[in-house]
């Protein structure tokens, strides 16, 4: 038997081991990052404490939970962090053991004081938070909690289960993502500007001198640039049209050579792999809109010491396409597989890669020199990573600007929005509109809709008095049926577990997104129908 | 005393008040929590990360008569999301630690637990529940719980019984994407009718592991596939445990020499482990949340208190929050739950061995390990099994014959058995000319 001893530093330590399967997603930076976070949870109902589920499981750092009731046994009936035992115990307390259990890594604690206490009395409250999760507020509290928040500006989501409906809101001023993981990406392989080293090496090979070996493991990447020459020479441009790209496919096609001697395979694998990839080869390199827009941004911003790293990488990104990079964005430096023979294959993805690190360090220095022109300011930790990350995703960066729940209550509703999907009677829309109903009808009556078992007849036409006015207020019509009205009232404020359940997991993470700053979260509402199993999200 | 102030208050209000969204048959009463208690026997499939979520959600939503069935052992990378288990839990079987967590915490509840294989059970056991959901990341043990309750489906003067529908509900989980999806067997789209949406695993070429590698892939596959079986590390008899640190660790070591030989970078442990153990990653948040979508459709169906959905659910948190909900429709010709013959088309020319890999790699069956048995003249003869291993020696030789030489005509009838379904298929040999 060999030995096997080798390296056992290599082994995973126990906690990389728990958070395996996460850190494939989010990786151990994303972890560190959800390790520092400190999450604010305001009451532990069923939503609440299924949204801290999946934040303490993967490791959040820590939890606060404000809760100054008292487990009832409806708490019993649908939330899995009381037991039978605690009715009549602190909330907020119970709750909190119970959800640590799941973790023993993560610390937490509880307040049992009234929110607006603390709104009232304790300005600097959540000055520590990452992230503030809210659920089952009035409305008037919770407009006070989203100005605060707005203002000192930390994250908050709100979470709620009403029935067979679910609302999620992500209210922040301003989100940058980097890491945005895209699910499907156009590879990046500049065949239309290729770079110095990649064109001088693509023209050393020459195709027809190759043995058949070598002719069937050429890259595909050389194999158009090579075919993209002859045609550009035939007709002075790229292929662009669907036609033309055809066209051009079968010219990769003639390339081909014929079997050999009667054995291995009929077809060169590396030719079949380029005609398949000519639609998305042959793109133009170009920079995605949204991008753009937040480069025409950055560009605007002149930096001080309170300027976020982001916006310095983008105001350096943007000086690079506008000098070195001559309109493009910096090379990615990856590339997809393409069936070729190691040396190759190795060769033109190391191209790539030093071509990617050449442009990061043009702009690493660039964003040198503007950290220095600020002065002694923070530095930016680990700039040099930070900046490769940065144009590595580069085509993909993205940047959030939210609106408060306050504006949207009081100020200005995005009102085309709202009218433009009342028109479909199958927007999900519609439940926002009664969600905003039933929070006027609380603050008239003091109790939800339907939420007394004698009372759901009358609440139905109060309720619909309720929505009437509010459609009146934003210009619409009464064009809400009265079967939604009908169904607001027989959930009578509700909160069924399964579907909190469901807004749970959405809302935790959302969180996660806001404190990895990785993928992209919800701008700003998004609404959950339960009867229909469907979702949308709005920006109002 | 607080309104509606008991335990089951907020489900009840679902139950015992009408609204314009419920199911037809629909009848508010306050029976319907007690048959949801005292009469639903539903069946989970699978305690890992959807399976946690079910029993929690499925007891939080009045059921009480909860079975579930898992042949694992609880494993340290499953604390990140498998809530009910704790570290102190681990190499127990998750059925029971599960079963016992919930029994504890919601009181009433009764889950029964099984640390079985589904197939260690038959007919009979299946049928006495009412609703079966499953939360599994196999696709063979769906495909054969899908199949299990297809058999037992009762068809009267080519009618479908109705009490024989067990309706299925199905969960499926892989980072931050999942589906949930509804089937009523015989009436709509089954497990088997949207085989497309499983594509086959795809493997690296062997000649790309053997011969020109190039992405740290390669690298340990190539040890993984050929330098393991040759060096034999821990002695010829041990199988690569995915598990066993020792084991990954010494392919990770040969991988990395091997990579460094081509100039390869990007050999790590942890992409050694993701390899050799095909690790899907898994979080949380979205089991949590497909598991609950795949709770509100059993509820529905138990109680009608809502139409359930119409019948496939797909979720991504990426990029926001998307979802798409759309009806799959039923194969009219779906090898496992139409009632139309199947026909399996081959030359006299093929090789035995040709049909068997038609049966494995065409998307439409995409079987495992199908044994093959034909009528020839009234008799049963087999043609290939894959066991017992005496049987599959003397077989072996048949892979090679064409199916001329074996006897096989145009018409006759080839039954086929396969792990992904607890029953045997019946194709009609279609001779091609
Ligand atoms: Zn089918």
């Amino acid at each position: 038997m060999e030995s096997s001893g080798g390296t056992p530093s290599c082994e995973l330590t126990d906690k990389a081991k728990k958070y395996d399967r996460q850190l494939r997603l989010w990786g151990d930076h994303g972890q560190v990052a959800l390790e520092s976070g400190h999450v604010c949870l305001i009451n532990a109902s069923a939503s609440g404490t299924e949204t801290l589920k999946s934040l303490v499981l993967p490791g959040l750092g820590s939890v606060t939970i404000i809760d100054d009731t008292k487990v009832t046994p409806q708490d019993v009936g649908n939330n899995f962090f009381v037991e039978s035992e605690s009715v009549g115990s602190a909330r907020g307390e119970v709750t909190l053991r119970l959800l640590l259990e799941l973790n023993p890594e993560v610390r937490g604690t509880f307040v049992e004081q009234p929110l607006t206490e603390i709104l009232d009395n304790q300005p600097d409250f959540f000055t520590p938070f990452s992230c503030v999760v809210a659920t089952c507020l009035p409305e008037c509290t919770l407009l006070t909690l989203s100005k605060v928040l707005w203002e000192a500006k930390i994250p908050l989501v709100v979470v709620r289960t009403y029935g067979m409906i679910g609302y999620l809101r992500v209210q922040m001023e301003e989100h940058t993502v980097v890491e945005s993981h895209p699910d499907n990406e156009m590879p990046d392989l500049r065949l239309d500007r290729p770079f110095p080293a990649l064109q001088k090496y693509i023209d050393s090979l020459d195709l027809d001198s190759m043995d058949h070996r070598e002719h069937s493991h050429v890259p595909y990447v050389v194999i158009l640039y090579k075919v993209l020459q002859r045609w550009i020479q035939e007709h002075g441009a790229a292929p662009a049209s669907y036609k033309e790209r055809k066209a051009f496919a079968e010219m990769v096609r003639e390339g081909m050579r014929e079997k050999e001697s009667g054995r291995g395979d009929t077809i060169e694998e590396n030719f079949e792999e380029g005609i398949k990839a000519v639609n998305t080869a042959l793109l133009p390199t170009t920079i995605p809109s949204v991008v753009q827009s937040i480069l025409n941004e950055a560009s605007s911003i002149t930096p001080s010491p309170t300027t976020k790293p982001f916006w310095i990488m983008a105001r350096a990104l943007h000086e690079f396409i506008t000098s070195e990079g001559r309109g493009a964005l910096p090379v990615r430096g990856t590339i997809p597989d393409m069936t070729a023979d190691s040396e190759k294959y190795i060769k033109v993805q190391n191209l790539y890669r030093e071509q990617a690190a050449q442009d990061a360090d043009w702009v690493l220095r660039r964003v040198q020199e503007h950290s220095q022109q600020l002065g002694p300011r923070k530095v930016i930790s680990s700039l040099e990573s930070s900046v490769k990350t940065f144009c590595k995703n580069a085509h993909a960066l993205r940047v959030i600007k939210g609106k408060s729940i306050a504006e949207e209550y009081k100020g200005s509703i995005n009102l085309s929005e709202i009218g433009s999907h009342l028109e479909n009677p199958d927007s999900e829309l519609v439940w926002y509109v009664m969600l905003r109903a039933v929070d006027q009808f609380q603050s008239e009556f003091r109790a939800y809709p339907g939420y007394f078992q004698d009372q759901v007849e009358t609440d139905i036409v109060r309720l619909k008095v309720c929505v009437n006015k509010l459609l009146a207020d934003w210009g619409c019509g009464p064009i809400i049926k009265d079967d939604f009205i009908h169904e607001m009232c027989r959930y009578g404020a509700a909160e069924v577990h399964s579907v909190a359940a469901y807004m749970g997991g959405c809302a935790a993470h959302e969180v996660i997104k806001v404190v990895t700053g990785q993928y992209v979260p919800v701008n700003h509402t998004h609404i959950y129908s339960a009867i229909t199993a469907t979702s949308a999200t709005f920006s109002l | 005393m607080l309104p509606w102030g008991e335990r089951w208050g907020e489900v009840r209000k679902l139950l015992e008040r009408p609204g314009p969204f419920t199911h037809p048959d629909f009848e508010p009463s306050p029976d319907t929590l007690k048959m949801l208690q005292e009469n639903m026997k539903v069946l989970v499939i699978g305690a890992g990360g959807l399976g946690c979520e079910l029993l929690k959600d499925l007891a939080l939503m009045g059921f009480t008569k909860l079975h579930v069935i898992d042949m694992d052992t609880i494993d340290l990378s499953n604390l990140n999301r498998q809530f009910l288990f704790r570290k102190k839990d681990i190499g127990e079987s998750k059925a029971k630690v599960a079963a016992e967590f919930v029994n504890h915490r919601v009181k009433g509840c009764h889950v029964t637990y099984y640390y079985n294989k589904i197939q260690d059970f038959g007919e009979d056991f299946y049928r006495s529940f009412h609703l079966v959901v499953c939360g599994l990341d196999s696709i063979v043990a769906r495909r054969w719980i899908n199949g299990m309750l297809l058999s037992l489906l009762c068809y009267e003067d080519g009618m479908l019984e109705q009490n024989s529908v067990i309706p299925l509900v199905d969960g499926g989980t892989e980072g931050f994407k999942g589906n949930a999806r509804v089937v009523l067997p015989g009436l709509t789209a089954c497990i088997e009718c949207t085989l497309d949406l499983f594509p086959p695993q795809v493997n690296f070429p062997l000649c790309t592991i053997a011969h020109t590698p190039r992405l740290p892939e390669h690298c340990i596959e190539y040890v993984r596939i050929l330098l393991w079986p040759k060096e034999n590390p821990f002695s010829s008899e041990t199988a690569i445990d995915g598990d066993d640190p020792q084991h990954i660790n010494w392919i990770f070591e040969k991988a990395q020499k091997r990579a460094a030989e081509y100039g390869i970078s990007g050999v790590t442990y942890r992409l050694t482990q993701g390899v050799v153990k095909r690790i899907i990653p898994a979080v949380a948040s979205t089991n949590a949340v497909i598991a609950a979508a795949c709770a509100t459709e059993a509820f529905k169906l138990a109680t009608s208190a809502c139409t359930p959905m119409n019948n496939y659910f797909v979720f991504n948190d990426t990029d926001g929050i998307y979802t798409y909900t759309y009806e799959q429709e039923k194969k009219e010709d779906c090898v496992a739950c139409s009632q139309v013959p199947q026909e399996l088309e081959m030359k006299l020319s093929d090789k035995l061995q040709d049909v068997i890999t038609t049966l494995a790699e065409s998307l439409q069956y995409q079987m495992k390990k199908p044994g093959l048995t034909a009528m020839i003249a009234g008799k049963t003869k087999s043609l290939y099994l894959h066991s017992p291993a005496s049987i599959e020696e003397k077989l072996r030789p048949n892979l090679k014959k064409t199916i001329e030489e074996l006897g096989l005509q145009d018409g006759m009838e080839l039954a086929v058995a396969d792990v992904t379904s607890p029953n045997t298929v019946l194709f009609r040999i279609k001779i091609k000319t």
